[in-house]
């Protein structure tokens, strides 16, 4: 299936997450990471989900995971592939599999960021089979 | 057993409609309070508590209350989609406990059939300002394909089978059959489930519940009061409750709230698992009810899928009678919201009110657990204990 045809819509950026989304247009998968307890988070947010400090920072992603879990949404005008991918950074974010045949997949697979343009030319994080 | 019981539930009603094109949504808020009110023998100037969620139309709770007639003095509008009326049931009963009302009504309504709402498969509408969207909407999670990343999980990490959560539609659709209110009545086979399409791998359109209208409304009071009543009072035993999310990005999607709101209801009632008759588990999916099981501790985590299996949970033939009504799966699920309809049914087993093919002998104790939002994401979930009146 080809994943490249189902419309993305622009996700909400705001100044908490605009870095985020600047990396991402860059072809960069950026990460937020505590200073103070030296965590990795995921959403990215200002302030520390573990310790509530508000001296975080961005940090480059290697961009590799495997696959977490998956469902392929069949029920769709197009169908495609939700899932979430646990990073090698320790973190596990919602994304999509791409550029790949989701009859094939499996958990624990090894993926790699790629990045697909919503609606508005934002570029998005997406995984396809590393 | 003797309980110190803080509350009773005196009235209950669950609207007959599931299909309502010819009344407003205020309206058939109003029909629950006044039928569940009529249940008790109660009176709408004698409710002091209104309790309502993200259903109720305008403003938190002041539209209805106004709408109602309503002179209270005290509001609860907590909201954790489907099973805000669970936790409304322990706050309410808390409340009362306390002093802050004797007479708590609390109100659900929908009509997701009449509007057309694509309800499990296109994307909620989502405010922009919730700082998760911006990282979840683009990638289009809906209803039913993030309760299918959990189930694919959980079947990868314990081997759990589309057989074996066929079986929770199996043993509704067996108690549906003698509920003429109920949407889907035929019994099914496990066999019906699994060739049934896949909406989003591994959920076939059987393992979801069904899309209804109509609602329920509940109403608590004072121990006093529940006395003046007479004996179809049933007891408030324990009540907890739990929010779950990601946790950050430390994701486990096999297991749900109920990990934390079922030990806090079984310490609050001094009771445990094996104490309990019956059962009302929230049913949106096959998945959230094995999840949910597990983590109540009816089995341990990773052996629902044998649990549900062969007919467990079926009122007459297996361990743990569950959703006799047929459950959000195959009676009702109003408002896309089922938490209401699982209180009810505890409350008619209770009562010995079920229809009389699945109601449980001498059902004394009863359990029903509400998990709102998503198991694929955050969910709020809360259990109730409840006792017979004279348990």
């Amino acid at each position: 299936m080809s994943e490249s045809e189902r419309s993305l819509t622009p996700p909400p950026v705001n100044l908490e997450t605009e870095a985020f989304w600047q990396a991402a247009g860059r072809g960069e998968l950026v990460l937020k990471r505590c200073t103070a307890c030296a965590k990795t988070h995921y959403y990215p947010r200002a302030i520390c989900p573990f310790c509530q400090s508000s001296e975080t920072e961005w940090y480059a992603a290697s961009g590799q995971g495997t696959i977490y879990s998956y469902s392929v949404m069949r029920r769709a005008a197009i169908p495609y592939v939700i899932a979430y991918v646990t990073l090698a950074e320790g973190i596990t974010m919602m994304t999509n599999i791409v550029d790949c045949d989701a009859d094939r997949l499996t958990i624990g697979q090894p993926v790699s960021v790629t990045f697909k343009p919503a609606e508005n030319g934002q570029a998005i994080p997406m995984f396809r089979p590393a | 057993m003797s309980f110190n019981t803080k509350a009773y539930i005196a009235g209950v009603y669950e609207h007959p409609t599931r299909r309502a094109d010819d009344k407003t949504l205020a309206q058939l808020h109003a029909e629950v309070a006044i039928g569940a009110l009529g249940d008790a023998g109660l009176a709408m100037a004698d409710v002091d508590g209104y309790f309502c969620a993200g259903d109720a139309p305008g403003l938190g709770g002041l539209s209805m209350a106004e709408y109602l007639g309503l002179d209270v003095r005290l509001i609860d509008t907590t909201e954790t989609g489907g099973s805000s009326y669970v936790i409304h049931v322990g706050h309410a009963a808390e409340a009362i406990a306390a002093g802050q009302c004797s007479v708590a009504l609390i109100t659900l309504a929908g009509r997701p059939k009449a509007e057309g709402m694509a309800t499990g498969t296109a994307p909620r509408p989502q405010s922009g300002d919730a700082p998760d969207v911006g990282f979840e909407q683009v990638f289009g999670p809906t209803v039913v394909n993030m309760y299918a990343m959990a189930a694919m999980r959980h079947m990868h990490e314990y081997g759990t089978t589309s057989e074996q959560l066929a079986w929770i539609k199996v043993a509704a659709s067996t108690h549906a059959q003698h509920n003429e209110r109920a949407v889907l009545r035929n019994v099914v086979t496990v066999e019906e489930v699994v060739n049934s399409p896949i909406i989003a791998d591994p959920l076939h359109r059987l393992d979801c519940c069904v899309i209804s209208d109509g609602g329920g409304a509940v109403v608590m009071v004072s121990p006093e009061i529940a006395k003046s009543l007479g004996h179809r009072s049933v007891k408030l035993l324990g009540h907890g409750e739990a929010i779950k999310h990601l946790a950050g990005g430390q994701v486990d999607l096999t297991y749900t709230g109920a990990r934390w709101s079922g030990p806090r209801a079984f310490e609050d009632a001094g009771l445990a698992p094996a104490d309990i008759d019956y059962v009302s588990i929230y049913d949106s999916f096959t998945i959230t009810v094995l999840e949910t099981l597990e983590d109540l501790g009816f089995c341990e985590k990773g052996k629902g899928g044998a649990f549900v299996a062969d007919g467990n949970l079926i009122a007459g033939v297996g361990k743990l009678p569950f959703n006799t009504d047929g459950g959000g799966l195959c009676n009702n699920h109003p408002a896309n919201r089922g938490g209401m309809t699982k209180v009810i049914e505890a409350v008619r087993q209770l009562r010995g009110e079920a229809h009389p093919k699945v109601q449980v002998a001498n059902c004394e104790l009863a359990l029903a657990h509400g998990t709102g939002g998503s198991i694929g994401t955050r969910m709020g979930s809360a259990t109730v204990i409840m006792g017979r009146n004279d348990a």
